[in-house]
């Protein structure tokens, strides 16, 4: 094995890709919505249960590729107990680092939350990827934008 | 990777592929490269590319237009491009081919000059399951215009198109059938003959999707008494942006344009056009000129190494590999029913098809990974998606071993 698959697929990722967290639907969500790469076929559904301004619970449901399933995995057990002004923080800071954008800093409270999704930024030499890694956040801000309506937001 | 294989003798089915891969630069280019992707688009032998450079360094200029030397040159050379493709499928007249983009073009083509003169609300047209997008998409939006029926004729256990089952959809309302010659999924060869007898019974006319069978299989389109055969110039060792629509003589006649523009016209006044007989009824403006000819270089190279010495080439390394990824643990290769040709598809348990097209691509194996624009097929099996090797004319067994090697790497890194 290579050592730069290694670097994409990091102990962390195969975890959470075999053993995804919060992988299971919610008895009345405030909000979700479906994320979907028509390139590939991955599905994935975030659902979320905002109190006010703050992610009291989420979870998703899908089926993806190791990268997309930690991915997702990954970002419910960061969001939980986040607030909504957190959560574009961090996923713009992340969003910034897996596309090879210019660098956002996270906001200094929320500096070890983006260090645990350093694994997942390997996906920018990896072109063809990188929306494998997005998907799940792209479902969730489109959660948060469209509430309990479903909406279905497509990579592409 | 030097494993010689004791079937090699067998699986090279007469093609000399060491001396096949020197015709072709990419390997030379690419040290190591395991393609597998051919069934997405071929790699080009050296008569195609340098033959097109030198048709635009000697003799090119617009075809059918000048009156000077070099436009009769580029015109000639355009015109025999045609009968190339006419020899290869054998096609009565060379006035029954028309130059198009690929095969999903040539498929809406038919839909939009045949389809929308010919079917009416009420009819049933017959398409398969085994269907690629391009097979799909082009009759529903003609179907949404017209308001005709779409049926899908199953597959079987094994994969293969159920036949006792499509004859069952056939119906004095069934005007057409179009369907895969080749699946570009599993590479299951479907039984064209006795679909266009069985749908010629019914009156239905027969459109053949052979993009992945043209560059395989010897085909003759008199013998298969098929009504209209499509095929890609990319996926037969030719250049992109061309293709093939082959239509019986008597029924392009019938077809009214479906664009319209320069080269098709007889004469043209703001009351009234007319328009030339086919093929150039159907190839308005400018057409591909250096991709037709390309396609016509591409094909003399497939008919120099003989189809049927690639026909049993395919089938032998498809046999091949069917055998050694069909030991492997966790690995499930899709059919084993009919006759499966060149192209196939597979599943490793517990790792999903795009992480394993990134593992063999670090292992320099290219393979495709995904739905393969046959989303319902997907469904049909209940998968997402597959990974798929297909195999061209410059693949040997060391190829499959590779792929073999990589998939075990994969299932190692996976824990799976």
């Amino acid at each position: 094995m290579t050592m730069d698959l290694r670097e994409l697929y990091q102990d962390i990722i195969l975890d959470h890709g075999r053993h995804p967290r919060n992988f299971h639907g919610m008895a009345e969500p405030t909000n979700f919505a479906n994320g979907h790469n028509p390139l590939c076929g991955d599905k994935v559904t975030v659902y979320l249960k905002l109190e006010g301004d703050q992610i009291a619970d989420v979870s998703f449901e899908g089926r993806g590729c190791a990268i997309s399933t930690a991915s997702a995995s990954l970002m419910t057990e960061i969001l939980k107990g986040k607030t909504l002004k957190q959560a574009e923080a961090l996923f713009k800071s992340f969003h910034a680092k897996v596309t090879g954008g210019d660098p956002v800093a996270p906001p200094p409270e929320l500096v070890d939350d983006a260090e645990r999704l350093e694994p997942l930024t390997g996906v920018k030499t990896y072109p063809a990827r990188v929306k494998c890694a997005t998907l799940a956040w792209h479902a969730f801000e489109a959660a948060v934008k469209t509430g309990a309506l479903g909406a279905t937001v497509k990579t592409e | 990777m030097s494993l010689v294989s004791p079937l090699r003798s067998l699986a090279s089915g007469g093609l000399d592929v060491r001396r096949i891969r020197r015709d072709f630069p990419i390997f030379g280019r690419n040290p190591g490269l395991v393609f597998l992707d051919t069934a997405a688009s071929a790699q080009k032998p050296k008569p195609v590319i340098d033959g097109v450079a030198e048709f635009y360094r000697t003799d090119y200029a617009n075809v059918h237009r000048g009156v000077y030397r070099l436009s009769a040159a580029s015109t000639d050379q355009y015109e025999k491009a045609r009968e190339s493709v006419r020899r290869f499928i054998n096609a009565a007249h060379a006035d029954e081919i028309v130059f198009v983009r690929g095969t999903t073009e040539g498929i809406n083509l038919v839909a939009y000059s045949w389809g929308a003169k010919f079917l009416q609300a009420g009819d049933e047209i017959v398409l398969s399951e085994l269907e690629h997008h391009s097979n799909i998409v082009p009759w529903q939006l003609l179907r949404d215009r017209i308001g005709f029926k779409i049926l899908a004729a199953p597959i079987d256990a094994g994969g293969g198109i159920d036949l006792a089952a499509f004859e069952r959809l056939l119906t004095p309302r069934t005007k057409l059938v179009a369907i895969t010659h080749i699946s570009n999924v599993t590479g299951h060869v479907v039984p064209v003959d006795a679909v266009i007898r069985l749908a010629h019974a019914r009156g239905a006319k027969v459109l053949l999707d052979g993009a992945q069978a043209a560059p395989r299989l010897p085909v003759d389109v008199q013998a298969l008494d098929a009504d209209f055969y499509v095929f890609s110039g990319h996926k037969a060792y030719g250049p992109t942006g061309i293709g093939v629509l082959y239509g019986k003589s008597a029924l392009l006649k019938e077809m009214p344009p479906w664009q319209g523009g320069g080269s098709m016209i007889s004469t043209v006044s703001f009351e009234r056009t007319t328009y030339l007989e086919p093929p150039h009824r159907f190839e308005a403006g400018t057409p591909d000129i250096s991709g037709a000819i390309g396609l016509g270089f591409a094909l003399d190279y497939i008919e120099g190494l003989g189809r049927e010495a690639i026909r049993d080439h395919e089938d032998a390394l498809t046999g091949y590999a069917m055998g050694r990824l069909s030991t492997l643990p966790g690995v499930t290769v899709l059919g084993g029913g009919q006759r499966q040709l060149g192209v196939l598809s597979f599943i490793i348990d517990g790792i999903h098809p795009h992480d394993v097209g990134t593992v063999l691509d670090q292992n320099n194996v290219a393979v495709r990974a995904g739905h393969h624009c046959a989303q319902p097929l997907m469904d049909r099996l209940g998968i997402a998606g597959t990974t798929r090797a297909s195999f061209g004319v410059y693949n040997d067994e060391s190829d499959v071993d590779a792929l073999v090697a990589a998939i075990k790497a994969a299932q190692e890194m996976f824990g799976a």
